[in-house]
């Protein structure tokens, strides 16, 4: 049950020659794809290319009407690991995951990949999760590509130019026995574009054939001696024919400008920054007609020093663009022109940043002072003082705006990423905070996931996050008698990712005293709701419903709690604070089990909708807060976070401090409600239950019951009326 | 060198506020069009809440065929650089504006002037708000243009999305080549919630071609009820409150008396007034600010949350209604109100009879009992009868009040620091001041209550030690150190940096 559904947008995998194609850069990459002839395509999902998976997961049907296979890959590893159809066979296969940190998990499959070589094409979609918006460590996958020779295409981010370089990112793999690496940067992804399609192409040689007629050749196979042939091969044979593919292929661009002496190389990802910055400098036009040279690198890896030495032949310098450090293309283009003499002066991170993400105004700064050093361009003249002139008339204008006070830094806060409205990760934490407040405060491990937001406010909670999975690992150390017990925290998609060995299985081996929070929501919630293993959703092509609880008790845990609702504050903090002070010894698990709200509102609310509609009879809740009891403490707020649960001014003529509130998107999860029960707070929440499409007896009961009432109610405003002023 | 420039948008919205829906829809306006329209955004964690940056070029496709290029496009806002933002809150406004996406020389802000509190706002322990004339001062320094309006407000009556708001102010500012009806074709085209979307795209549309008026702030006149008793006894209060104070003290004063005939009677609320009147003796000259601190937060401190009040506004019709607003309930539709409370042996104690409840307390056997029965919150529901006839009859409880446990304490705490002002303002008024807005520090239920009493009376212990050598400023400083966290850590901090600790 994925986040988003593309049952719509895979229409769009089924136009043919010479339609235009327009949608997602994502959608355009699957539809390149089915136009190479893949033979199976297999992944892991996480931002930027969680929708490629949702997109290949909606396209089941199409798929296999062309004969292709799609593997939901159990880790990144996993999914390098399936390229290994393309070693004996003329297989073309595609895998994907998010770069840097899938390309982590995977390269020592890819390692032993590239060591051996492929017959059939082999290209790895890699989603760059680099500069605003990221997620992890930033990192390039460039050192991947380089470390195992793997091939690096880095294509211009418009549709046609991503199409290209995927279809010949297959021809080059199989040219030169190479696996290949497709970059895409996260706005890449995301971008909306056009397209002219091609046909799609089934497979020329399939996976059935593959299993019915085996093949096998031992020089293929990374063991002694064959490993040390293939790193001769890997610089006698497949560089050279990678070299001459890509010079034949034109896959790197030259782009003429009239001013010779300077030029400009860049890599093909950063390529349309780079044209506005240049358009800013009016040194080009947005039709991407420079006056400077250019030489686009479409290939990141390897370098071609031809091409290269051409470029900069009778130059007086260049400008590199290079997105990340180490500056490792710098360090090769150095070399390049050393060894050849080229008296060209090379410029890169000498008058750009060294680090961070390529912003337009970055790359702006940068190329200013690059032109500037060499008088192509003007020097920015300096701003002039701004002289006050009094006005002779009154000038009849709207009047000037008002002067703030404080700067705008002051006043304007971040916004850190939180749990959503109505999340079941959120009772977790509000139920460790309760804890910490009667055992104090413990170490924490946490993971990747939405639950590593519990590190930020308002719960504060998380120590270190080592990777996906690797919440329990990070505990590993902490394992010595101690006064208290470590706490680490796992989501259901990590756990399945590796956590289960990594984590589970090596505190019971090691004798861990520790506890474990599992959260199970039903899914890989973060990456945008994809199926595993422990998904209550039934699949259509995957099995699911495999308990994590069994699984853990497989491997060897004794202690292993299952709370089926996690808004269940009170439990919850029972349960922590037994596990946290059990006598028994060995590894506590606690899985921690409800639904993402996110997804289940997104099921849900139509079908709400519906049942309304049809008038059957539907019980909405709502919680408030009374603003004539609340006094503006916010306890409830600092054990909650939700964004439903908010502030409004106090009505109260003689109060100042404002009172908490409930908004409507409010899901009625009951989490401020618990909250306030297990933690004492106030008396100032209630919950509305809204009856829609009531029976008649109901309405009967409600009648009698609102009289009686509303008589009484009646009577005491009376009374207090009689001294009202 | 051609000069030709694509339109430059950037919206900035919080996850799942529909800025991508937005982003859409001006891309699908610029397709049917004759525009190439370009978008992207970098979703990652901001989906979950946190603020993101949808960004949409937009060029004339006749324009690139005459010229036989076709467009590159870039896939960030360069600051100085934009045409038209859309902020779907105010302060994302003012994010806009510290990016320097917004520039005077050409970019129309679209804004709309709600507040989405941010979470360091929410979770302060006092009033932490940033003011949003700071922010409308900036965004309307900055912009060239400032179409701004509650579009939250606008949504909400037009029962669609913020989005579909922002569509329509677009639209009606007339910055982008397209006209009312390209706009509204392009919501069709959508189709979903399109008459909703249409109806909020409307009223958006008229709101931003006559802007001059929008930018005024809608700000409701408070209007001062005239008192006009009936009661004798209430009338006497209020002449009272009329003969013996200066008029801008009346208004707190009566609110106070009408506060504490609500909460107790009219002879306690003649207690507070006797109480202000002391104060007022000390003629203290500092244009009345103690006086009016006094006023205001004596009236809080006698009117004390406890469990007769909290059952006595829950139990009221006005607060039904309220409810009923605030759910969204339509007429036919049923409501039940369920209240969430914890009643500890504390809180019954100190419901019951003076001497029934300090038995109680003191109690062996009942005592346990009690605690037993009340380790579980419960959840009562009002809109029941056994639930109303129940809070009904705690609310009754009110009756000996005086005699409770409680009162004793609260009425101690209460004189002590009426004596303490008093004191205090004969060497020092300010000091005197400050005392009285300690107050604030007692407040919520249980474990909050407890810990904002705690640290009243380590300021006033701190001010007892410090005597006349306290300057006003450090216990202002202390009181908000007070507010600053739960653990008291500033607190002890600020004790520990003056030797007050």
């Amino acid at each position: 049950m994925a986040e988003r559904s593309f049952v719509e947008e895979v229409k769009k995998l089924k136009l043919g020659q010479g339609e235009v194609f327009s949608g997602e850069g994502i959608l355009a990459v699957t539809k390149a794809l089915l136009e190479s002839g893949v033979a199976y395509v297999a992944g892991y999902q996480g931002a930027p290319i969680s929708h490629l998976m949702d997109v290949l997961a909606d396209a089941q049907d199409i798929l296999t009407e062309q004969g292709i296979r799609f593997e939901n890959s159990a880790s990144e590893a996993t999914a390098a690991a399936t390229l290994a159809a393309s070693v004996n066979y003329p297989l073309r296969g595609a895998v994907t995951f998010k770069a840097t940190v899938g390309t982590n998990v995977a390269s020592d499959a890819l390692a032993n990949l590239a060591s051996g070589g492929v017959t059939g094409g082999a290209l790895i979609i890699v989603g760059e999760d680099y500069g605003e918006g990221s997620s992890i460590m930033q990192e390039r996958s460039h050192a991947f590509a380089m470390k195992s020779q793997i091939w690096l295409l880095d294509p211009r981010p418009n549709l046609t130019s991503i199409v290209e370089s995927v279809k010949a990112g297959f021809d080059l793999s199989e040219a030169s026995n190479t696996p290949v690496m497709l970059q895409l940067r996260i706005r890449a992804c995301h971008v909306h574009g056009q397209f002219v399609a091609g046909a799609n192409r089934p497979p020329e040689f399939t996976l059935k054939e593959a299993m019915e007629q085996p093949q096998r050749d031992v020089s293929r196979i990374v063991l002694p001696p064959a490993s040390f042939v293939h790193e001769q091969e890997k610089i006698k044979e497949r560089w050279p024919a990678a070299v001459k593919f890509i010079e034949e292929r034109r896959l790197n661009e030259f782009f003429d400008g009239d001013h010779g002496d300077l030029g400009v190389i860049v890599q093909g990802g950063s390529y349309n920054t780079m044209m506005r910055a240049l358009e800013r400098l009016g040194l080009a036009d947005v039709y991407g007609n420079s006056q400077v040279p250019l030489y686009v690198m479409n290939v990141a890896y390897p370098v071609i020093d031809s091409e290269v030495l051409r470029f900069c032949e009778g130059k007086r310098a260049v400008l590199l663009v290079e997105e990340g450090q180490p500056n490792f293309i710098e360090q090769n283009l150095a070399t390049i022109l050393r060894q050849a003499g080229v008296s060209a002066q090379l410029h890169g991170k000498d008058v750009l940043p060294v680090a961070g993400e390529y912003t337009t105004a970055a790359l702006l700064k940068g190329a200013r002072a690059f032109f500037e050093r060499y008088g192509r361009i003007e020097p920015q003249p300096l701003p002039a003082p701004v002289r006050k002139i009094i006005p002779l008339v009154q000038a009849k204008e709207l009047p000037a705006p008002p002067e703030p006070d404080q700067p705008i830094e002051e006043v304007v806060h971040a916004r850190p990423p939180g749990f959503c409205t109505g999340c079941p990760e959120r009772p977790i934490f509000s139920a460790m905070k309760l804890v910490e407040r009667e055992l104090g405060p413990h170490h924490v491990s946490a993971d990747i996931g939405c639950h590593l937001f519990s590190i930020l406010p308002p719960f504060h909670l998380g120590n270190t996050t080592m990777g996906y999975g690797l919440g329990a690992a990070g505990a590993a150390a902490l394992n010595v008698p101690a006064g208290k017990r470590a706490i680490s925290v796992m989501g259901d998609g990590g756990f399945w990712h590796n956590g289960l060995t990594s984590g589970i299985a090596n505190a019971v081996f090691n004798r861990s005293d520790n506890l474990t929070i599992v959260v199970d929501n039903n899914y890989t919630s973060a990456t945008g709701g994809q199926d595993i293993l422990s998904s209550k959703a039934n699949n259509a092509t995957r099995s699911t419903g495999h308990e994590i609880e069994q699984a853990v008790r497989g491997v060897g845990v004794k202690w292993v709690k299952t709370l089926r609702r996690t808004y269940d504050v009170a439990g919850m903090r029972d349960t922590l604070r037994e596990a946290l002070t059990t006598k028994e010894k060995g590894p506590k698990v606690l899985i921690a089990q409800s639904e993402c709200m996110l997804n289940k509102q997104r099921r849900e609310k139509p079908l709400v909708r519906k049942a309304m509609a049809d008038g059957k009879r539907v019980v909405r809740d709502k919680f408030g807060v009374d603003s004539d009891t609340c006094t503006g403490d916010h306890s409830c707020i600092r054990l909650s976070g939700c964004p439903s649960l908010s502030i409004k001014p106090n009505p109260d003529p003689l109060r100042s401090d404002p009172v908490a509130t409930v908004l409507d998107s409010c899901v009625g999860c009951g989490n401020c409600g618990d909250v306030s029960h297990a933690a004492v707070l106030c008396p100032s929440f209630y919950k509305a239950q809204v009856v829609s499409n009531p029976s008649g007896w109901e309405r009967l009961r409600e009648r009698i019951r609102s009289g009686a009432i509303g008589w009484l109610q009646r009577g005491e405003a009376r009374r207090r009326e009689r001294y009202a002023f | 060198m051609n000069a030709a420039q694509p339109i430059k948008i950037a919206i900035l919205a919080m996850g799942g506020e529909g800025g991508g829906v937005l982003a859409d829809w001006i891309v699908d306006l610029g397709e049917h069009n004759g525009y190439i329209a370009q978008t992207t955004s970098v979703p990652g964690v901001a989906q979950r809440t946190g603020a993101t940056i949808y960004y949409v070029e937009l060029f004339p496709r006749e324009r690139a065929q005459a010229d036989g290029g076709h467009p590159v496009l870039a896939l960030m806002p360069l600051p100085g650089d934009v045409d038209v933002v859309l902020a779907s809150e105010l302060m994302e406004a003012g994010r806009a504006v510290q990016r320097g996406l917004v520039t005077p020389d050409r970019t129309t802000l679209l804004a709309s002037t709600h507040r989405v509190y941010s979470i360091a706002e929410k979770s302060a322990m006092g009033d932490g708000r940033v003011d949003s004339t700071e922010l409308l001062a900036h965004a309307a320094r900055a912009a060239k243009r400032f179409v701004r309006f509650d579009m939250a407000r606008a949504a909400e009556e037009s029962g669609s999305v913020i989005s579909a708001v922002l569509f329509g102010a677009l639209a009606g500012t007339g910055v982008l080549p397209f006209s009312r009806a390209h706009f509204e074709a392009t919501i069709e085209r959508g189709g979903v919630g399109v008459k909703p979307s249409l109806r909020a795209f409307g009223s958006a549309f008229d709101r931003a071609q006559k802007e001059g008026d929008a930018a005024q702030q809608e700000a409701a006149p408070i209007v001062q009820r005239e008192p006009a008793p009936t009661h004798p006894e209430v009338r006497a209060l209020v002449e009272g409150v009329r003969k013996d104070f200066s008029a801008d003290l009346q208004p707190v004063l009566l609110e106070g008396v009408r506060r504490l005939i609500d909460y107790q009677d009219t002879a306690y609320a003649g207690t507070y007034l006797d109480r202000v009147r002391k104060v007022q003796a000390l003629k203290v000259d500092d244009g009345g600010r103690l006086d009016e601190a006094v006023a205001r937060h004596l009236a809080l401190w006698m009117s004390y949350e406890d469990t007769a009040r909290v059952a006595s506004l829950k139990t009221r019709s006005s607060r039904f209604e309220r409810v009923r607003g605030e759910s969204g309930a339509q007429a036919d539709q049923l409501l039940a109100i369920n209240e969430y409370m914890h009643p500890r042996l504390q809180e019954i104690c100190e419901t019951l009879p003076g001497g029934l409840g300090r038995w109680l307390m003191n109690s062996g056997a009942p005592r346990r009992l009690v605690e037993r029965m009340t380790q579980k919150g419960r959840v009562v529901r009002t809109s029941s009868l056994r639930g109303y006839l129940m809070l009904r009859t705690v609310a009754a409880t009110r009756r000996w009040r005086r005699s409770t446990t409680r009162f004793a304490e609260e009425n101690g705490l209460i004189e002590n620091w009426l004596q303490r002002i008093g004191e205090v303002a004969a060497f020092n008024p300010a000091l005197a001041l400050e005392i009285a807005q300690c107050q604030r520090l007692v407040k919520g239920y249980s474990d909050t209550h407890e810990r904002g009493k705690r640290n009243y009376e380590l300021l006033m212990e701190a001010a007892r030690k410090a005597g006349p050598t306290l300057a006003p400023a450090t216990l202002r400083e202390l009181r908000d150190a007070a507010l600053a966290d739960e653990h008291g850590k500033q607190l002890r901090a600020k004790l520990a940096q003056y030797a007050l600790g």
